[in-house]
């Protein structure tokens, strides 16, 4: 059936091999591959990071590090996850999957996009290269400022803070280029007769995320680079003495950092509801307000960037306009979880791996957000800022919402991609490893920041102790958890059973038409939608 | 669904350009990085060459790969590989980049407002008792109040801010020029008129560059005789970091206006055919946009 819909057309299939072919490639799939890759060795690096953290932070005192290096190892964790783990994942299913989805035989700006990727391994270098360099007795080791850059401290810092400060610069570039690509692609390469509103919704989800790139990430270019001018050329944007103010750094980098949030969760978003109706055998529920509510969480996002510094001293009307305007967003999103559980009600289900992640996703993002809404109050976040209680919140959203997101998207495409099925038992198994270990991981957490234990800190009082050290376990539970999905993606790879060309039973969809694995080129002649 | 008068799309051949600026750019950047080690670490000032010597490298390897990648589209475009489809595709990347563009100038216009309207205001504003700044006043053009930052004394400069109404009044009628000439360049070049396309390309070339010589000399007088440099607190960071990135994007700009210019008169382009003329109008067009901005907020207002 692998013909059906699709016209072969040889003329590019003689790319280059080995290690040329991943250089230079311009094929949708080859570059998809290589994000998807990357991001999931930049996981395993930023987690062996965190697991150093926990290991430090099992006991009060301090055993293993000293609180330089402590540090240095939460802000570069926290890099690498957001930039080079959680955002290349984004990206490399958009690679694979939107022009499959849409019926387009590549993205738009084939050579944009591999640039796009090779700028992602020379940012990972920048990122990590201090703490090499520190071993030969050059500089200090990473920015010791955690992920947020705040002056004054970055402007004191080392030559980690140069480092991390080009490798937000490449990123920045690396992303957008991707989203012009992707905007280009979903504008002008969409097959005859798919209109905007017949988009899957995962396209949906990419599409609203490369706006709040285009408008986002420039902005935080801009910060970084007042910051390295502050540093090395005498300016002072973040100096009282010169008219400055560090609280404008930090909003600059929040106007930037909220957008950042939904763009991780965005492409989520879009196809978590495409898994649902394909274990739900049923139509996703409320297209159309999915890709409303999608907008207004796009439009909010950026005008409520002050609620992640409260606590810094702004005056009360600004403090009520933020408080509001981010409550308003649990309206649309509520809309979304509503949506995503009437795509289930009643539905004929089944539980795959895929499925598993995602009703877990549902409850574990669920709690994400709730606890995102205590924090957006004025009043309340007074007590929690900057406590393990806003840690345990962030994680929720972005590992439960993020990369458990991510990883339902990784057993769902993982036969159309690579032809072969996973190995179901330990597809499972990795599921309720991960979903038992985080909540272990973090829910202590939880209550470590209402007794008011902040984080940032290598050691801590004494009454700390148990929560911490229950966290720390089920931390490397966690961590070792992963191994298991490691294992299964390369067995996947090398072999094991055929998939089927739907793989899934209710699996509706352009790409589902096509073989598994699809072809080099897919789509040279656009099918047509009705 | 618009339909499509050649539904092939065109996929490029790979090419080693895109790696290889990575690799360039991780050579700037580092570079950089070491030769003003010495900023924040003593005794760091050994790298001071070899990163400066790492940064030209890098600086070599991206203006070459970029040439050189450039040179293969400008092969493939006039080899017929584009078409209608294509073109589209650039149009709307050129058009979504450009937006990024504006959202980089709208962080420096952000940290001008956010300076001139809360923090040097707030900053002249606190109780007499509790401030260090007593006899500072909140005025603009203010250099800040002065003081100790992060263990060396700050001594703002006596400064005389840049007036509208000189060199860059005349900037501004450059700019606004050169875009009236760029547009009759295109309208040579709808009607298939190519002297006028040289004419209007070679003159907003001649524009763009006058500007850019008026700006290096006020840059000059700033430094030499207005006391006015990137240290001068709150105006001084925002006035040079403002136009300067201006400054650095009319360069980009004149280059690739002189590269059009080129290609032009090597005969390329046709009325219906000639992306590679408007991507580069429009980035002037957005250029120019940028600096009435900069016109307004920076030097008069």
């Amino acid at each position: 059936m692998s013909t059906t819909t699709v016209a072969h057309h040889d003329e590019h299939t003689d790319h280059p091999t080995g290690i040329m072919r991943w250089l230079t490639t311009t094929n949708h799939k080859d570059i998809g591959t290589m994000y998807l890759t990357f991001s999931l060795i930049m996981f395993l690096v930023g987690g062996s990071m965190i697991l150093g953290i926990r290991a430090e932070l099992f006991q009060p005192g301090l055993q293993l590090m000293n609180p330089d290096f402590f540090n240095q190892l939460i802000g570069v964790h926290a890099l690498i996850m957001i930039f080079a783990a959680l955002m290349p994942a984004a990206t490399g299913f958009a690679n694979w999957m939107i022009p499959l989805q849409i019926g387009a035989p590549d993205m738009a700006l084939p050579r944009l996009n591999n640039w796009g990727f090779w700028l992602l391994p020379p940012s990972a270098i920048l990122l990590t290269l201090p703490f090499a360099l520190a071993l030969f007795g050059i500089g200090d080791g990473a920015l010791a400022t955690g992920w947020t850059f705040y002056p004054p401290l970055s402007i004191q810092g080392g030559i980690g803070v140069d480092f991390a400060i080009f490798a937000v610069h490449l990123l920045g570039i690396s992303s957008v280029l991707g989203s012009i690509n992707i905007i280009v692609t979903l504008f002008n390469m969409r097959a005859p007769g798919m209109t905007f509103m017949k988009m899957p919704m995962f396209a949906w989800g990419w599409l609203i995320t490369a706006f709040l790139l285009i408008a986002t990430i420039p902005v935080l270019a801009g910060a970084v680079t007042m910051l390295l001018t502050d540093r090395h050329f005498g300016t002072h944007f973040f100096d009282a003495a010169g008219g400055g103010d560090p609280i404008m750094f930090q909003h600059l980098f929040w106007f930037f950092g909220h957008p950042e949030v939904y763009i991780l969760l965005l492409p989520v978003w879009g196809f978590i509801p495409q898994i649902l109706q394909t274990f739900s055998r049923k139509p996703m529920y409320g297209y159309k307000a999915q890709v409303y509510s999608f907008w207004a969480i796009g439009a909010l996002s950026v005008v409520v960037w002050a609620h992640h510094f409260f606590t810094a001293g702004l005056p009360v009307p600004a403090l009520l306009y933020f408080m509001y305007s981010t409550m308003a967003i649990s309206l649309p999103l509520a809309v979304l979880f509503f949506c995503w559980i009437k795509t289930m009600w009643r539905g004929s289900m089944s539980f795959e791996t895929p499925m598993l992640f995602t009703v877990g996703w549902i409850i574990l993002f669920g709690i994400g957000g709730l606890t995102g809404l205590v924090l957006a109050d004025v009043a309340a976040d007074a007590q929690y800022h900057n406590s393990y209680f806003v840690v345990a919140h962030f994680h929720y959203t972005l590992f439960a919402g993020g990369i458990m997101g991510i990883m339902a998207g990784v057993y769902y495409w993982l036969p159309k991609m690579t032809g072969h099925m996973y190995n179901e038992k330990l597809g499972q198994l990795h599921f309720w490893l991960t979903a038992i270990s985080f909540n272990l991981t973090f829910i202590p957490q939880f209550f470590l920041g209402l007794a008011g234990m902040p984080r940032r800190i290598p050691d801590y009082a004494l009454q700390f102790a148990e929560f911490n050290m229950i966290s720390s376990i089920a931390a490397f539970v966690l961590g070792l958890s992963q191994l298991i999905f490691v294992y299964n993606i390369i067995s996947t790879v090398r072999g094991g059973k055929k998939a089927t060309d739907q793989v899934w039973e209710g699996a509706e969809g352009l790409e589902w038409t096509l073989s598994s694995p699809p072809p080099y080129h897919s789509f040279s002649e656009q099918p047509t939608v009705k | 669904m618009t339909t499509h008068s050649n539904n092939h799309y065109y996929v490029p051949h790979g090419a080693l350009y895109p790696v290889t600026i990575s690799a360039g750019l991780l050579a700037l950047a580092s570079g950089f990085i070491f030769s003003v080690a010495t900023d924040t670490n003593k005794d760091l000032a050994y790298l001071q060459t070899p990163g400066k010597w790492m940064m030209y490298i890098g600086a070599a390897i991206i203006i070459l790969m970029t040439f050189k990648w450039l040179s293969a589209v400008v092969v493939e475009s006039i080899t017929g590989q584009y078409k209608q489809w294509e073109d589209k595709s650039f149009r709307i990347g050129m058009i979504a980049f450009i937006c990024s563009e504006l959202a980089f100038f709208a962080a420096f216009f952000g940290a001008l407002f956010y300076m001139r309207i809360i923090s040097v205001p707030d900053l002249a504003a606190f109780d007499p008792l509790f401030t260090p700044y007593k006899d500072f006043l909140g005025t603009w053009p203010s250099a800040g109040p002065g003081g100790v930052v992060l263990g060396t004394e700050y001594v703002p400069g006596k400064l005389t801010p840049m007036g509208a109404w000189g060199l860059p009044a005349i900037n501004t009628a450059l700019l606004l020029t050169s875009g009236a000439t760029i547009t009759w360049a295109h309208w040579g070049l709808l009607k298939d008129n190519r002297k006028q396309l040289i004419l209007g390309l070679f003159l907003t070339v001649a524009l763009g560059t006058a500007f850019l010589i008026c700006q290096a000399f006020e840059y000059y007088e700033a430094y030499t005789h207005m006391g006015l440099t990137m240290g001068s607190g709150a105006y001084g960071a925002t006035f040079f970091m403002l136009t300067g990135f201006h400054g650095f994007h009319v360069t980009l700009g004149t280059i690739m206006l002189i590269v059009i210019l080129l290609r032009s008169m090597k005969g390329h382009f046709s009325a219906k055919n000639h992306f590679g003329f408007e991507g580069v109008a429009w980035y002037w067009h957005f250029v120019d946009v940028v600096w009435l901005g900069l016109f307004i907020f920076v030097y008069w207002l």
